[in-house]
């Protein structure tokens, strides 16, 4: 039997999807929200190292499974290799109802200004295709402060001195330092820094429902037993099956959007839970499958008017591909830090977020989330042995007693860094799988040894006796912060969809995820998502005409 | 016919559960193992042991790395089965040109030299043609800490005992303790 068509047809239920559907479905449009994962709760895993979705050395728990999803991605020799999910180089975002935002660590972190208006702050960067947003910072501060209180964010902004213009106070109180914060905190203060607790989408009292923390050792990569941790499954997504407007339709793979020959949408095809193909027809569809399935299912989605597929007559649809440059310091100590406190980071500062000498952008620095061991047999200083007695030797000495600070550089945008559709490698339902590739910008180095530094001193005015740095690698990521496939802008031949997240040549599919992110901020993407997807959603309702778009 | 009573019929269901209970001690036809023969199984704890030594506390061999290698080469890790085979082989063979002995028959010293120059490719010969050395030791040293620090559920960490050696409490706190 086929689908009823519906007003709005929404794919992803992570962090934009779910708020799309809450505030379509609430706006008494007929919504039907596709996931490709499983609706997932903590009781469905154990607390394990190895499947978890921050180490995912067996399996990623909340999707994508090994089994049915593949990537290509540079062998280094020229050539092309397959990965799997669990793989660092697939730069997997979790599948499951909840998205991300199920298992995340949850910071909460809200642009700067500056972030909105990289150019202007900084002029041009050869190399880069740097430009500032379509919108400003203060467009979307009312979109922030609605992601803050429906999805439930606790802190305070005015511990923070570098903190944007915020009209209003977080719904709840920060969470206290644990034994590492509590360290942290006066020797950041000698420096000259402005330390404060770090803003969280976890509830620090009883909020919406839903009980505060307990401080579970194994938080980020797992689903919280309590549900203190704020996704849009425990909170959004509840508000849109509510109203009865609202359809969620787990374990169903989309695979292209069909666009008729006038070069509108008319609704999506994909594969249930028993994997029949089935269609769903729409009125509009919008697009939040993170920054690399968003840009895939344009890509696959070819029709008589966009033969490189959906809003791709430009060729921008999968360029521009950024995440973060992760980088810090670890640094060892005569006394036991640890505490058993979860989910560890807590304490931040911004004084590196802009306006550093000689760099563009900067980043954050934080505390970093507690290390497991399996993790932590991979954190040893350079020229140590990965192995043997040494190993041994210092698992069991430092264990209990390193700290490690790290922040996420602002990665330069480099429209080569991308991901496009492999010419043969096909998926389990015969959908054409990505190829990630590319580099990172020069200027992403300078900044992270910039940031590492500043990160090493830190550590080392708290007390560490030996730092060491901390830099990524050359290779362009796909991580958790995917940003960047499918830009917004004003200009219809530099960019994929206009300021609202409509695309320019379809204006009845719209994207609301970080793929839309024009740069991607030096801080966790996760709460400027949710606010571009509210700020996505409210062009919407505003131009919806009864029963019809425009 | 004869009558069965109930105290033969107890018997006789004892014996057959009993018998039961010994069979998950033979695995497969080969051996105790699922993926290694025997002599594989050898080398690897010989390989492992030198990973991760025994000192006052046990080492990868007694956490049972090899059982969680075993486990999961013919699970998770099945793609991962050409790599063991082919890339044991290729270090017996290694071994042997180098030493003319086997690498488990090797003292302490020889064996971490050995195992050093396979980290950083310095065999010689021909012997490492599908892959190098390194591919070989990286991937078995990723999968010995798995097996050493992961969860025993895996088959590895045998009574927690990596948990243990780094002072690492079992939470006790009920939905604190899933681990």
């Amino acid at each position: 039997m086929a689908n009823k068509q519906v007003n709005a047809v929404i794919i992803g239920a992570g962090a934009g999807g779910g708020i799309v559907a809450k505030e379509l479905a609430t706006a008494g449009l007929l919504v039907v929200l596709l996931e490709r994962g499983k609706w997932q709760t903590y009781n469905d895993h154990d607390n394990d190292e190895l499947i978890s979705q921050r180490t995912s050395a067996l399996k990623c728990p909340f999707g994508p499974d090994n089994e049915k999803y593949r990537r290509v991605v540079p062998d280094g020799k020229g050539g092309w290799r397959i990965v799997l999910p669990n793989d660092w180089a697939y730069g997997n975002n979790a599948g499951c109802v909840g998205g991300g935002t199920l298992s995340y660590g949850a910071m909460a972190w809200r642009f700067m200004p500056e972030d909105f208006a990289m150019k202007t702050t900084y002029g041009t960067v050869e190399g880069s295709t740097l430009v500032d947003w379509p919108l400003s910072y203060d467009d979307l501060e009312p979109f922030y402060e609605k992601a803050e209180y429906e999805i439930g964010v606790s802190g305070d902004h005015t511990l923070n001195p570098f903190a944007p213009p915020q009209n209003k106070h977080y719904p709840m109180p920060p969470f206290p330092y644990n034994r590492e914060g509590k360290m942290l905190e006066p020797a950041a203060r000698k420096l000259g820094l402005h330390p404060f607790p770090i803003p969280m989408l976890r509830n620090s009292v009883f909020y919406n429902g839903r009980p505060p923390c307990i401080h579970m050792r194994t938080c980020i990569g797992y689903a919280c037993p309590v549900n203190a941790k704020a996704g849009s499954q425990n909170t959004v997504i509840p508000v849109a099956l509510k109203t009865g407007n609202c359809q969620v339709k787990s374990e169903c793979k989309v695979s292209e959007i069909i666009v008729d020959e006038k070069g509108r949408a008319r609704g999506i095809n994909y594969f249930d839970q028993q994997d029949n193909p089935k269609t769903q027809a729409a009125d509009l569809v919008v697009v939040c499958a993170s920054a690399t399935e968003t840009a895939r299912l344009l890509l696959n989605s070819k029709s008589v008017l966009f033969p490189d597929g959906a809003g791709n007559n430009n060729g921008w649809v999968g360029h521009n591909l950024q995440d973060h440059a992760y980088c810090g310091a670890v640094g060892l100590f005569e006394e036991e830090v640890y505490d058993d406190a979860g989910p560890g980071a807590c304490i931040a500062v911004n004084d590196f977020n802009h306006h550093n000498a000689e760099i563009v952008g900067g980043g954050l620095l934080a505390n970093e989330f507690i290390r497991q061991p399996y993790l932590f047999s991979g954190i040893r200083p350079p020229g140590n042995a990965r192995w043997g007695k040494e190993h041994k030797d210092f698992q069991r000495e430092y264990f209990k007693k390193h700290i490690s600070v790290v922040g996420p550089i602002q990665e330069m945008p480099v429209f080569e860094n991308q991901v496009a559709i492999d010419p043969s490698v096909r998926d389990y339902w015969g959908i054409p799988v990505l190829r990630v590739s590319g580099f990172r910008h020069p200027k992403d180095f300078e900044g992270c040894n910039f940031l590492a530094s500043k990160a090493e001193q830190w550590l080392k005015e708290t007390g560490a006796h030996t730092t060491w740095k901390v830099i990524p690698g050359q290779r362009a990521g796909a991580g958790q912060h995917q940003a960047g496939t499918c830009r917004m802008g004003n200009d219809p031949k530099t960019s994929v969809t206009n300021r609202y997240g409509q695309l320019h040549e379809i204006d009845n599919l719209f994207i609301a995820d970080g793929s839309l992110h024009v740069t991607n901020g030096g801080f966790n993407p996760a709460l400027t998502i949710m606010a571009l997807s509210y700020w996505v959603s409210d062009f919407i309702k505003k131009e919806w005409k009864g029963t019809r778009f425009k | 016919m004869k009558a069965y009573t109930r105290r033969d019929f107890v018997r006789i269901s004892a014996a057959c559960t009993g018998s039961l209970l010994l069979v998950p001690g033979c695995r497969s036809k080969r051996g105790r193992w699922f993926f290694f023969t025997d002599e594989e199984a050898l080398q690897m704890g010989a390989i492992v042991e030198c990973l991760i030594p025994t000192d006052d506390f046990p080492g990868a061999k007694e956490a049972d790395v090899i059982n969680f290698m075993d486990k999961q080469l013919v699970g998770y890790y099945r793609r991962h089965q050409n790599t063991y085979r082919v890339g044991l082989t290729r270090f017996n063979e290694s071994c042997m040109q180098r030493y003319g002995k086997n690498f488990n028959e090797l003292d302490e010293e020889k064996k971490n030299i050995f195992l050093k120059l396979l980290e950083e490719n310095k065999l010689d010969g021909e012997s490492w043609k599908e892959f190098s050395s390194a591919e070989f030791f990286n991937l078995v040293l990723d999968h010995t800490m798995q097996g050493f620090y992961g969860s025993p559920r895996h088959g590895g960490n045998k009574d927690y005992i990596s948990y243990r050696m780094l002072q690492l409490d079992y939470p006790l706190i009920i939905g604190r303790n899933k681990y």
